[in-house]
């Protein structure tokens, strides 16, 4: 029996639990670029129109750290530029399934089940590359046939797809390494997003660096989130980007191989410390024990939102000046694009929609701690116990709803600092921006509610809240984007939160928001009263 | 003397699957009760309505003379729950979990735990992902045991546990059960643990009470084996009330034969003059593999 023995049959049980997943990864990433066509198509029709977006952009710091340097004018160059962002996810996901089918099987125990059966030894890591591998492939085959029938070059759509299916492939071999470094599934997945978070600035950073001639552009190959940039798709097409990229992830795979075959089965390469024979005084309540269950995410989400409110801040100052440096053209294409108010207030409100969005998943998770801990057969041992039901879960929903609201305020604040000191006012801009950020939690706390509500009532289909996130946000852009009408936008809950500092502060959708998010939860709570409890 | 315990025709259906089918349960204070039957009768169903983590959908249950359901908490003051599968959350170490779960309770007995720690060879200081299903066990051992709860309700708690530990287990409640008078439902698959421990038991099949009542009564109402050599062959044995499985070989005869009829069988045996005799009472493995036979209930009738 070889390494290698029972590949295809562990491969077709991971296809197998995937396959709602990469149906739903697959076609959103590949659809999206289709999205930026119909755009950019709309607003920027004519060579001219596009040079005035490309000369506009290229001096915008934000969108050369989000999509990557921009190398040229023509429709497919402005599309895939806009769509540098889709290798940050193929990277996510490509991580979070290698790491489900490695680590998380084997602190489950089933990689054991599995292993002991005539399976050998680098089968479940095989398998799981090529599942991811297979993934990658499809969204890069998908996306090419996009930009094809969008009427876009067959040569840049095929090295598009290509840059896409190798950045799934060097995040998947990157997941694998992680996949050896802990005991705890939970702690490779925190490894894998500060390695991705890191990958993201080091391209942001090499990009600027790339646009204004300076010399740290060669820090984009140490970053595979740049890979795909790299290739130029419609730019020059640079099939040869592809060696380099093999061969580094040809590398990070035999690492990977070999950290496996270092450890046995259950151990990661950092050992995990002994904690304390007795108890802290001040673990005796449920919620002091939800406080030790959600405070590490807490913490790293609050430092994430602090890094990316200071960056995002300190770059909005360059934004007001666009304005003086292009003039009467960019204010037209902007608000072309059905954007209005200055380009500084733009920047805010996408920032502030998409620093929501980041809270609004953190709550869902949040709120569906406690059925993850129902699964896991963890709530019997404290439901025998004197403590009520809603004691319980209550601990856990106060994260869902208190800690996006501290994520938010740090957010707001941070950026706020950051812009106040380029611009020269700290004290106006602080509170500008703490408010624009806190005037989200309402659209927040209704995602809050949609989870708490499904672990109440339907605890069988809690999972589905988090497919409200992106449900609500595709809503709102398909709406505004193919013109529904306000009744289709209307169904994204960020789309009636009003645009502070700009707009005026209306009350009346944040208490209607605030009100459907309170009947929610109050739903899902007299659910989990009433119901069984476990419910496998 | 009160029940701790009682259950009657307890009904809990999930879907189209009927969990409880009119299930009678009665524990008496004070003593260790038995609880057994195949994987999948509703044992640990039984338990959760007990804790009031389920709702039957029909029937009674009773816990310490209080509503399992509406008196969650008082009730839950007074006992303490050892489950059958245990988990335990992956960055607490075991000392913690034992901890916490005392002090929700209301308070543990601190020379008994580190008593117990000690007696189950536990590392309390390992977190809850690098134990093993033995080792986590013992956590929720301690945890229960320590308490001073009235009432114990333990799901198959020695399942992982190496044989010396089912030693320290049964000793341990033994100990406690003797000092303070606690009542023990214990449900379990290992024979000898039960008959070490328990002075009652109920067996389940299928959601419903298949029998119930003293170790001792059990055994009496189940058949005795006989094999027999007999002067002259034993004309109209097979017609007696009781007597099962004969098999007739010229004067050897052997059969299995119910408690109440083996008076007038063994009449009929000397009758036709004995020449030899061996006659087995039967086994508590034979007594539950009767039980755990996976033929329907109705079929046994």
């Amino acid at each position: 029996m070889n390494t290698l023995t029972g590949t295809g049959m562990l491969l077709r049980l991971a296809l197998r639990r995937d396959r709602w997943m990469i149906a739903v990864w697959t076609v959103f990433t590949s659809v999206v670029p289709l999205g930026f066509v119909s755009a950019f198509n709309a607003t920027a029709p004519t060579a001219a129109a596009r040079q005035d977006f490309v000369d506009t952009s290229v001096h915008n710091t934000a969108f050369i750290i989000a999509y990557g340097p921009l190398h040229g004018s023509t429709l497919g160059q402005l599309v895939t530029w806009r769509a540098g962002f889709i290798p940050v996810i193929v990277g996510l996901v490509a991580l979070l399934l290698m790491i489900r089918h490695t680590r998380t099987e084997e602190e489950a125990g089933r990689l054991e089940l599995v292993g002991a059966t005539a399976v050998g030894r680098h089968a479940g890591l095989a398998a799981a590359l090529i599942s991811v591998l297979v993934g990658s492939a499809v969204v890069s085959a998908l996306s090419a046939l996009a930009l094809v029938s969008a009427g876009l070059g067959a040569g840049g759509a095929v090295v598009f797809g290509l840059g896409l299916l190798l950045t799934g492939c060097a995040f998947a071999a990157a997941g694998a390494i992680f996949a050896q470094l802990t005991a705890g599934a939970g702690g490779a997945r925190g490894i894998a997003i500060v390695v991705l978070g890191a990958a993201f600035l080091v391209r942001g950073i090499a990009s600027v660096s790339q646009q204004s001639g300076g010399s740290l552009g060669w820090l984009a190959w140490l970053s595979p989130v740049a890979w795909a940039g790299e290739f130029r798709p419609y730019a020059g097409d640079r099939w040869w980007i592809a060696v380099p990229c093999l061969l580094a992830t040809a590398a990070l795979v035999a690492l990977a191989v070999t950290l496996a075959g270092r450890r046995d089965l259950g151990s990661g390469m950092i050992q995990p410390r002994p904690g304390p024979a007795e108890a802290a005084a001040a673990l005796r309540t449920p919620l002091a024990l939800a406080w030790r269950l959600h405070r590490g995410a807490l913490f790293s989400r609050l430092a994430g939102f602090a890094v990316v409110g200071y960056a995002l801040g300190a770059v909005a100052e360059s934004i007001s000046h666009l304005l003086d440096n292009s003039g009467a053209a960019a204010r037209d294409l902007l608000a072309g694009l059905g954007l209005r108010g200055s380009l500084l207030q733009q920047y805010v409100d996408g920032m502030m929609t998409l620093a929501a969005v980041v809270a609004a998943a953190y709550a869902i998770q949040a709120a569906l701690r406690p059925r993850a801990e129902e699964v896991a057969g963890l709530a019997e041992p404290m439901l025998a116990t004197p403590v009520q039901r809603l004691r319980w879960a209550w601990s856990h929903f106060l994260f869902a709803l208190l800690g996006p609201t501290l994520g938010l305020a740090v957010f707001g604040a941070v950026l706020g600092l950051a812009h106040g000191i380029n611009a020269g006012d700290v004290a106006g801009q602080v509170p500008a921006m703490l408010g624009a950020a806190l005037v989200q939690l309402p659209a927040v706390w209704l995602f809050t509610g949609v989870a708490v509500a499904l672990f109440g009532l339907l605890p069988r289909l809690a999972a589905w809240a988090f497919a409200a996130l992106p449900l609500s946000l595709f809503l709102g852009w398909l709406g505004a984007e193919l013109q529904l009408g306000e009744f289709v936008t209307g169904l994204s809950a960020f789309s009636h939160i009003p645009k502070l500092p700009a707009e005026p502060l209306s009350v009346l959708p944040l208490a209607v928001l605030t009100a459907m998010a309170a009947a929610l939860i109050a739903a899902g709570s007299a659910g989990i009263r009433g119901r069984d409890l476990p419910i496998g | 003397m009160t029940d701790a315990i009682s259950v009657t025709g307890l009904v809990k259906s999930f879907g189209p699957a009927r969990a409880l089918d009119g299930l009678n349960l009665s524990v008496r204070t004070g003593e260790v009760h038995g609880f057994l039957g195949p994987n999948g009768a509703g044992k640990s169903t039984t338990l959760r309505i007990l804790l009031g983590l389920m709702r039957a959908d029909s029937g009674q249950a009773r816990l310490l003379g209080g509503d399992p359901w509406t008196e969650t908490a008082e009730l839950h003051r007074r006992l303490a729950y050892v489950p059958g599968d245990v988990t335990l959350w992956p960055g607490l170490s075991g000392g913690e979990v034992i901890d916490l779960l005392g002090r929700l309770r209301g308070g543990m007995n601190q020379t008994r735990k580190k008593d117990l720690i000690d007696r189950f060879a536990l590392d309390p200081r390992k977190k809850g992902r690098t134990y093993s299903k033995g080792n986590r066990q013992k956590v929720a051992l301690v945890a229960a045991l320590a308490s001073d709860a009235e009432l114990l309700v333990l799901d198959e708690p020695t399942s992982g546990l190496d044989p010396l530990m089912e030693e320290v287990f049964r000793e341990v409640v033994r100990e406690e059960q003797r000092r303070d008078g606690r009542t023990v439902l214990l449900s379990s698959h290992i024979l000898g643990e039960v008959e070490s421990l328990c002075e009652r038991v109920t067996i389940i099949r299928e959601g419903r009470t298949v029998e119930a009542g003293s170790l001792a009564e059990l055994r009496h109402l189940s058949r005795t084996s006989v094999q027999a050599e007999l002067a002259s062959p034993a004309a109209g044995l097979e017609d007696l009330p009781g007597v099962h499985d004969l098999r007739a070989d010229g004067a050897r005869v052997s059969f299995d034969v119910d408690a109440p009829a083996l008076d007038d069988v063994l009449r009929h045996l000397t009758a036709a003059g004995v020449r030899s005799l061996v006659s087995r009472p039967p086994t508590l493995e034979e007594l539950f593999l009767r039980h755990y036979d996976t033929t329907p209930v109705g079929a046994l009738r």
